[in-house]
């Protein structure tokens, strides 16, 4: 990496950045802040509570249960996501015509607004008009994702590794493209199998994308809503209410505001971890390309 | 293939390259028809007419219809969505893209109080969860009367654009040697003629991978835009909700929203396939 020059003024050119975020993020954040200590009866007239919320909240079987079924959730999805995002990036064209041909169509996902995405899944389950639903039960499978708890959670899984798994194989895809043809060249000549080629060549080279592939992943799992949301709506029951589905119920349909904020500044701080664990790997990966 | 292998060694060596080749294929074919069947099934749907779709389940149209385009295309309360949903996207884009400019150059080349907090930071509110912030946007842009307006969606969008503008252009930036900056200077450039003359247009790709995926996520997200609008302002992606809601029973027209959506993302996706990865890695591939 180049050597950087110590210019303080360069905070000048930040500037613009700076204002923007702190007005869409800054204000916001003491907004919830503000509310997470606080208590109201109505009419604009709070007083302080203190942590009360903050307490209430982590001694709420609700929180804990969304986080732990938002946690079963996104283990499931990275569990299955990144070794098929793999699998598909080891078979894809390296280069030409099929291999833009893959490319085009395998992002054609990731540009769907979220809701159609959902919207799509939600009709393509369903028994009487949708293809999976009519199918599966054409063929005597008992599957009807809005009543039984188990169908939804794998209706809504389904769709997340159809949503994102080209994601893990786009960035798979862009590690392994990085590799010089010598180091095959070099494992033909030792009679490398097939499987210590991918052990000792392929996957060293991809750790780094992995290693981004399974954060971000992981990060955008963690807050998901609105696909989840126009399913199932978060049901039945609670079967897939995950984090900011719960979180969006408290705060505007039961505008329980107090421990709203007290559990949206503990969803962050969650965020925040990962986000550091994320910035340390992008650091690293950084300065050892460089 | 492992019986050739082990009965027919040296001939496995020659005919494994074009057996993984067609294997490979396979996969590729199944997985494509995975992406794609839930796609086409929305399309199919969208060109039939609502009795057949209830009535007769069958695999393409049998009367293909173009009546749930139409209704669209005609009907206000529908396409103005899609109008205002493109009017809040391409100001969130030429905001972030051009505050980000600047910012990225910053981080880019030089060093300075506090830069490493404040890209951490920046990255932070990309992974903020918007359901955090929906219920404090609302009443921040209520509070100042730019409810429903679309720069009010325009401006909470950049909350995770900017910082995604920043390091995707922070990405492209690094591989311009300085050398060129430094020319540039002893030539007698002042920074913005340099900046706007010389450096953008060595960037221009990731200038154009960065607004894309502005576009792009500005466009796919509807927790926030639909929080901050309720009539003037309503994107697309909320005008759709209200319909799977309120009736349940127009799944024609709804299949047709659907596939107007993503119209637009397919038709760039060609321009910038192979920059898609560096733009999800935040432009750290």
């Amino acid at each position: 990496m180049q050597e950087k020059t110590v210019n303080h003024k360069a905070w000048f050119l930040v500037l613009p950045v700076l204002v923007l975020v702190a007005f869409s993020a800054v204000i916001p954040l003491m907004t919830v802040v503000n509310y997470s200590i606080q208590d109201t009866f109505g009419n604009n007239q709070f007083f302080w509570v203190g942590l009360e919320w903050f307490e209430e909240m982590l001694a709420s079987d609700r929180m804990w249960n969304a986080l732990g079924r938002q946690l079963l959730f996104s283990g499931i999805i990275l569990a299955i996501e990144i070794p098929l995002g793999i699998f598909i990036a080891l078979n894809m064209p390296k280069r030409g015509f099929w291999a833009s041909f893959c490319l085009v169509l395998m992002s054609l996902p990731l540009l769907i607004p979220w809701n159609v995405v959902g919207t799509i899944w939600q009709i393509f389950g369903r028994v009487d008009i949708g293809l999976l639903g009519y199918t599966l039960k054409a063929i005597g499978v008992d599957y009807n994702y809005t009543n039984d708890a188990l169908d939804a959670w794998i209706t809504v899984i389904v769709m997340d590794v159809w949503h994102w798994t080209s994601l893990v194989a786009l960035l798979a895809y862009a590690g392994l493209q990085s590799i010089p043809d010598a180091y095959y060249q070099a494992a033909k000549i030792d009679q490398a199998s097939r499987w210590s080629v991918f052990r000792y060549i392929e996957l060293p080279k991809m750790a780094g994308v992995l290693m981004i592939a399974i954060l971000l992943r992981f990060m955008d799992s963690f807050m998901i809503y609105t696909e989840p949301f126009v399913v199932t709506g978060g049901g039945p029951g609670n079967a897939t209410t995950f984090l900011s589905i719960d979180l969006v119920k408290m705060a505007t349909g039961q505008f329980d505001l107090g421990p709203a904020a007290a559990f949206s500044l503990m969803y962050f701080l969650v965020i925040l971890l990962i986000s550091w664990v994320f910035y340390t790997v992008m650091t690293n990966l950084d300065r050892r390309e460089g | 293939m492992t019986d050739a292998t082990t009965t027919l060694a040296p001939a496995a060596d020659r005919a494994r390259p074009r057996i993984r080749v067609k294997g490979s294929a396979i996969v590729m074919t199944l997985y494509l028809i995975f992406m794609l069947l839930p796609i086409y099934w929305l399309i199919n749907m969208s060109l039939k007419t609502n009795a057949e779709i209830l009535g007769a389940f069958s695999l393409w149209p049998r009367n293909l219809t173009f009546q749930n385009y139409v209704t669209i295309l005609t009907d206000p309360s529908w396409y103005m969505g899609y109008v205002n949903s493109l009017i809040y996207v391409v100001m969130n884009t030429v905001i972030s893209v051009t505050v980000a400019l600047p910012a990225a150059y910053a981080f880019s080349r030089y060093r300075f109080m506090g830069d490493k907090h404040l890209f951490f930071w920046l990255l932070t509110n990309r992974m903020a969860p918007p359901a955090v912030f929906a219920l404090p946007f609302f009443q921040l842009y209520s509070s100042v009367g730019l409810f429903d307006t679309h720069i009010a969606v325009a401006l909470a969008h950049c909350l995770f654009n900017v910082p995604l503008a920043v390091w995707i252009l922070e990405g492209f930036m690094r591989g311009v040697p300085k050398e060129i900056d430094e020319t540039a200077y002893i030539d007698g450039y002042s920074f913005p003629h340099f900046f706007v003359k010389i450096f953008m247009p060595l960037i221009a790709s990731g200038i154009g991978v960065a607004a894309f995926f502005c576009f792009m996520f500005s466009w796919v997200e509807l927790l926030l835009s639909r929080t901050l609008t309720s009539v003037d302002a309503k994107p697309i992606a909320s005008t759709m909700t209200r319909t799977v809601s309120a009736s349940g029973l127009d799944w024609g027209v709804l299949a047709a929203a659907g596939v107007l959506t993503i119209v637009p993302g397919a038709l760039v996706i060609y321009f910038v396939r192979n920059y898609i990865a560096k733009g999800f890695a935040l432009g750290r591939v």
